[in-house]
């Protein structure tokens, strides 16, 4: 059993303290609109915030994940309201084929507390998100949209 | 929440399809007295024809037969319908059918496959004609309801207007009327120059639910008392399963079952899939593995190699006066040996379907490119009768090809077959999606050109050496044992066709097929084709002491398509003015998919092997564009796929298995690596080429000639990893 704070819930789960934190997000909590791509902190589809920083699900154990405030894709929104990197996300029409979108999403969003004007450098060095579809300079621009509003 | 942006993917029929087993599409029908019967939708709503739900709140529900994957033709397609529909596009949601339903009634909705850059053009004109019947029919409906001649009302935004009284009504209220009628024999379309929807860059209609984490995917398949499955195939291809020691996991925790499946695999099924995994990972398998287990990379290019020589058997794909004859007697000579290797798609999304079986329905949810296929793999591995099947198609985390395919399709029938009435999701690990693709074919080529003594071309030579793909998957398209897609890109005619004018041209494929099982990856035989044809076209200028962009338009005067983007992008990428201070350029073009392509590209070189890209710029004309919005994403994307294939891709085979393991050994490109890609559209009308595959062709060509430019070394092999040659 194990005790995680998802989205300002606190959900008591069946899983060993060993499980991937994805996993017991996407199908002990039920919340599946974080991916799995790889399972070795390669891709990024995976990414959420753990007491607000962008991590890679996937290799962080429930064990560590106790105890912290963890947001998913489904808890970016303020209720009906979506967050600004969505609302980016749909004005400047970013996903193609949107699977590895939740987990860029959430690296933006990180990125953009600890630097709400990034530079190109540094979405460069932030942004280490996979996406084969290449929505790449849709992601760009999103970012420097919010960043200019 | 702000849902207005654009109209949304609808999600009812997702819910219709994943929670109510046997509930379709359509729920009924009215026989009316005299009348055709009407066909409702799941919500009562009429069709009015096959392609056209209309709702009495004015809602038009457009049906798309064809998989939405990323690429944008869920929202094309809707915008045909509804160009001709003449109906509010605010108002405007989609859904699929199920290819149960299609084949019930028929194959109303035609081909479901999504593949070859086919989507729009090859469903243009009969889905433009559902939406131009649904129209007639609507103005006939209001027109008898005000007892008006038809031709005295017309349809725009959903209202209809009868004109010389000024009376309106719209399409939700004369629906049923209109469901009514018979659809007319025959409908005329507009004329291009007259469209208002088609040819904007509307806004997809699909994206929010993609920022929220809503969009349900094959993966996220959730259905009561479902269990999950995870796999391992015989790793070596026509391999088989031995034995598995069942007892050494049957105390972990969640597992529920493990199961043979087939001849070659062995699943576990458990409470949840990370515990399936686990169990898997524990679990003791001897495989069977054959006499493939020899094969390796090394192995594979040594017999690859040995099909350039001429002496070996060849097919002839292109052929005009003797090349070997006027290269023999030629004032000089060029060759040049090429290869491609095999190359993973790496969706996003690994493989997974969920599947239902019991004694007398088989039901699967599953991302597939072609809603069809999953349903006759559905039928095979059940056993059932096609009225006793369907498919659910959801959303793809990425298509490029692989999910054409219906292997992972098979598998979950076969494992929910071993467990009557509960559902099962099988999904693949990364690890098993590297191990078990349906890869780029390997090939090789030599090429030879020959010169007279005033530097013109005179021969091309150009022998293909390697894989079919249609060998192994439809060995039906093979034309007396020759796959004519072999020669995407260097076809004599057709819609891949050659775009330069030689004398004396030999375009020939010596067809070996390795055990690697190889599949349609974006692009397909254009990605190898349009490398070895243009970094050559770069050599032969070199030989010919000319500038490349001058040496191609030389050839090309019999080409006026393929010339004109050629052109587009010589002029954007400035090729008349120098390069900025220490940055190279590089030029392609190729046709496919009924498409003509150009690329150029800007780069910088660091130590001969840091490669900086600076800009690219990509031309197409696809004949019509029906969302340049969407046609410009595909665009860029197919250079950042063509280009992650050319630095970090390439799948080596060893002990008959492949190497690459997850993205770690099989890496993609970042965003820090990717140009902003400027895309030059030039649809010249008149014809309907493909979109999403084209360009990714000139991707790798444009950057490796530019490298060239930059260090005067050719690089005649992919990846670039495996000459150290990397991102700066």
């Amino acid at each position: 059993m194990a005790n995680l704070t998802i989205n300002g819930k606190t959900f008591t789960l069946d899983v060993e303290p060993d499980t991937p934190l994805l996993w017991a997000i996407r199908e002990n909590a039920g919340l599946t609109g974080t991916k799995y791509g790889c399972g070795i902190a390669q891709c990024g589809a995976c990414t959420v915030h753990v007491d607000g920083v962008a991590m890679r699900s996937c290799g962080v154990s429930v064990s560590e994940a106790e105890g912290k405030k963890i947001t998913t894709i489904e808890g970016l929104a303020s209720g009906d309201t979506l967050h600004k990197v969505q609302e980016a996300w749909v004005a400047q029409d970013v996903p193609q084929c949107g699977y590895c979108q939740s987990g860029m999403i959430m690296a933006v969003a990180a990125l953009l507390i600890e630097k709400p004007k990034p530079t190109d450098a540094d979405i460069d060095e932030a942004i280490t998100n996979i996406c084969r579809c290449g929505t790449f300079q849709q992601v760009r621009e999103a970012i420097h949209t919010i960043a200019s509003a | 929440m702000n849902k207005h942006v654009s109209p949304r993917l609808n999600r009812r029929a997702f819910v219709i399809g994943t929670a109510a087993v046997g509930a379709g599409l359509a729920i009924g029908l009215d026989i009316p007295f005299g009348g055709p019967a009407v066909v409702r939708a799941a919500d009562g709503s009429p069709e009015i024809g096959a392609w056209v739900v209309v709702r009495p709140d004015d809602t038009v529900v457009i049906r798309i037969a064809r998989s939405e994957m990323g690429q944008g033709s869920l929202t094309g397609l809707a915008q045909l319908v509804a160009e001709e529909l003449e109906c509010d596009w605010t108002k405007v949601t989609t859904e699929y059918p199920t290819p149960g339903q299609s084949v019930a009634r028929k194959r109303v909705w035609g081909d479901f496959s999504t593949g070859g850059s086919r989507g729009i053009r090859s469903s243009q004109d009969y889905v433009r004609k559902g939406g131009a019947t649904a129209r007639v029919m609507l103005i006939q409906a209001a027109a008898e309801t005000w007892k008006v001649p038809a031709s005295e009302c017309t349809a725009a935004n959903s209202v209809i207007t009868h004109t010389p009284s000024g009376k309106t009504t719209t399409y939700g209220k004369v629906a049923e009327a209109a469901a009514k009628l018979t659809p007319p024999a025959d409908v005329k379309l507009k004329d291009p120059k007259d469209w208002k929807l088609i040819g904007k860059g509307v806004k997809r209609l699909d994206t929010v639910d993609k920022t929220t984490g809503a969009m349900i995917y094959g993966a996220d398949v959730k259905l009561p008392g479902m269990l999950n499955a995870a796999i391992k195939d015989c790793p070596v291809f026509g391999g088989k399963l031995k034995s598995f020691d069942e007892a050494k996991i049957a105390g972990m925790k969640g597992v529920k079952k493990v199961v043979k499946v087939g001849d070659t695999a062995v699943a576990v099924v458990a409470d949840t899939w990370w515990h399936a995994k686990t169990a898997l990972e524990a679990l003791p398998i001897v495989w069977d593995e054959g006499d493939n287990a020899k094969v390796s990379s090394e192995s594979i290019a040594k017999w690859l190699a040995e099909g350039l020589d001429d002496k070996q058997p060849a097919y002839v794909g292109n052929k005009n006066g003797d090349a070997k004859a006027a290269i023999a007697s030629a004032a000089k000579k060029v060759e040049a040996v090429y290869s491609y290797p095999y190359q993973n798609h790496a969706t996003m999304e690994p493989m997974n379907a969920t599947a239902l079986y019991t004694a007398d329905k088989c039901e699967v949810w599953c991302g597939t490119q072609n809603g069809e296929a999953a349903f006759a793999a559905a039928l095979e591995a059940s056993g059932l009768p096609a009225e006793k099947c369907d498919v659910h198609k959801m959303m793809l985390g990425g298509g490029f090809g692989r999910r054409g395919q219906t292997d992972y399709v098979r598998q979950a029938v076969l494992i929910a077959k071993e467990m009557p009435g509960t559902p099962i999701k099988l999904l693949w690990s990364r690890e098993e999606d590297m191990a078990h693709g349906r890869y780029h074919p390997i090939t090789q080529c030599k090429m030879t050109g020959a010169f007279d003594a005033n530097n013109n071309l005179v021969a091309l030579h150009y022998r293909l050496s390697g894989q079919s793909i249609l060998f192994s998957l439809r060995p039906e398209a093979l034309q007396n044992g020759m796959d004519p897609a072999a020669f995407q890109g260097v076809a004599q005619s057709g819609e891949a066709a050659f775009g330069y004018s030689v004398p004396n041209l030999l375009v020939e494929h010596a067809m070996r097929n390795p055990h690697v099982p190889p599949g349609f990856w974006r692009g397909v035989n254009v990605n190898h084709n349009a490398i070895y044809m243009e970094c050559f076209m770069d050599e032969l200028a070199q030989a010919a002491g000319q500038d490349p962009l001058e040496f191609r338009r030389k050839l090309m005067g019999n080409h006026p398509k393929h010339l004109a983007v050629l052109n587009a992008v010589a002029e954007k990428i400035g090729w008349d003015k120098p390069a900025p201070q220490g940055v190279y350029r590089g030029i392609a073009q190729v046709m496919g998919y009924g498409s003509y392509v150009a690329g150029a590209a800007e780069i910088s070189v660091t130590d001969g092997s840091k490669i900086k890209v600076h800009r690219i710029v990509a031309s197409t004309d696809p004949g019509y564009v029906v969302n340049p919005a969407q046609v410009e994403r595909q665009i860029a994307g197919s250079f950042v796929y063509g280009l992650s294939a050319l630095f970090y891709g390439g799948c080596t085979v060893k002990d008959g298995k492949i190497e690459q393991t997850n993205f770690d050994t099989y890496n993609s490109m970042r965003i820090n690596e990717m140009p902003r890609v400027e895309s030059v559209m030039v649809p010249s009308g008149g014809f309907w080429g493909g979109v999403g595959e084209p360009t990714i062709g000139v991707a790798a060509p444009a950057v490796l000639n530019a490298y060239f430019a930059a260090t005067g070394k050719r690089i005649r092999s992919v990846p670039l990893r495996d000459q150290n040659i990397t991102f700066a």
